[in-house]
This record gives structure tokens, C-alpha cells and sequence, in this order.
């Protein structure tokens, strides 16, 4: 299974408020 | 870990090159730098740096656990921090996670007894930590 990663932060604060989960963001300087 | 990041958070990659300016959004000063946000937008949660995977997990167990306590959800944020004692006593989140259990349990049941249980409980497990410090003054 892999992570499900965003990039846009605002998408998945609209996401977070609607499915009232909470956000991980990992700021990171690694290949994407 | 990939199970328990997609069940229990939305999560989102920030490259520094790519996105600087989010990086001053949310004060992140240091890569890696973790955040956990409710979903309001309230950080609960930071750390930096590599960590091994079970310190890792810990830390990302901690932030829900965090969340839960920040919104005054107090049997949920003592389970979380009973998760972390439970299935990853080792971890460095662990005395932290024994303190706050205390803490929530205090905050849940009004009653004094569950901080000199905490107190009580740090003279067998993590002695040496800073957690077991500032739960000493709990002590009968």
C-alpha cells in the first residue's frame, strides 16, 4: 500500500474540513 | 505505517524547492519538518529530522493524540495516548505519552488521583526522563 500524497495544501485543508480529518504534512527537500 | 497514515490523516508533501512559500506559511524552517493540522488549519503537532520507523509512528500517533486533547476530547485523547504505551512502549514518545494519559484522565475525571497514579507509575517506567520529572510534583 502507498501514502496518498497531496501537494496542494489548500486542497487538502478543504478536504480536512469537510472530512474532519486531520492533515500530516511532511515539508521535505527529498525527490518528489 | 502507510495503513495507518492513510486511515487516520490526509497527507500532504511539501517540497521545498517547489513550494517555498508554504514553507513560510507554516514556519517550517528545517526538512524534514512534520506537521500535524486539524482540520481547521491548527498545527498540534511538529518535529524534525529522520527518525526510525517506530519512533516515527509514535510521533504520528502523538499528533492525534495531541489533536484529540487540544479539542478537549479527553477519553479520546487518553486511548491515543494508551495506543502509543501499548504498542510502542520503547518509543521515545512513550513518557510523553504516559504523562499526557495522566493528564487526560485528570481532565476527564476531575479526580487528583490519576496524576499521583502517573507519578506513581514513572518511578517504574521512563525514571529518567524529563516527563518523569515534571510528573514528580504529582507525587503523594
Amino acid at each position: 500500500m502507498s501514502i496518498a500524497w497531496e501537494n496542494d495544501i489548500d486542497a487538502a485543508l478543504e478536504k480536512a474540513r469537510s472530512s474532519k480529518r486531520p492533515l500530516l504534512v511532511d515539508f521535505n527537500a527529498t525527490p518528489m | 505505517m502507510e495503513s495507518f497514515i492513510n486511515a487516520n490523516y490526509l497527507p500532504v508533501k511539501i517540497h521545498i524547492k517547489e513550494q517555498p512559500k508554504i514553507f513560510e506559511r507554516f514556519g517550517a524552517q528545517w526538512t524534514p519538518t512534520i506537521q500535524v493540522l486539524d482540520p481547521d488549519g491548527t498545527k498540534r503537532h511538529q518535529f524534525e529530522g529522520y527518525l526510525p520507523p517506530d519512533d516515527f509512528l509514535a510521533q504520528l500517533q502523538l499528533g492525534l493524540a495531541n489533536s484529540a486533547f487540544a479539542r478537549q476530547q479527553w477519553k479520546e485523547a487518553e486511548t491515543a495516548y494508551n495506543e502509543i504505551l501499548s504498542t510502542l512502549p520503547e518509543s521515545d514518545a512513550a513518557p510523553e505519552a504516559l504523562y499526557w494519559r495522566g493528564v487526560s484522565r485528570y481532565k476527564s475525571s476531575g479526580d487528583p488521583t490519576a496524576l499521583q497514579q502517573t507519578a506513581e507509575a514513572f518511578k517504574s517506567r521512563y525514571a529518567g526522563s524529563t516527563w518523569a520529572k515534571k510528573a514528580s510534583v504529582w507525587a503523594k
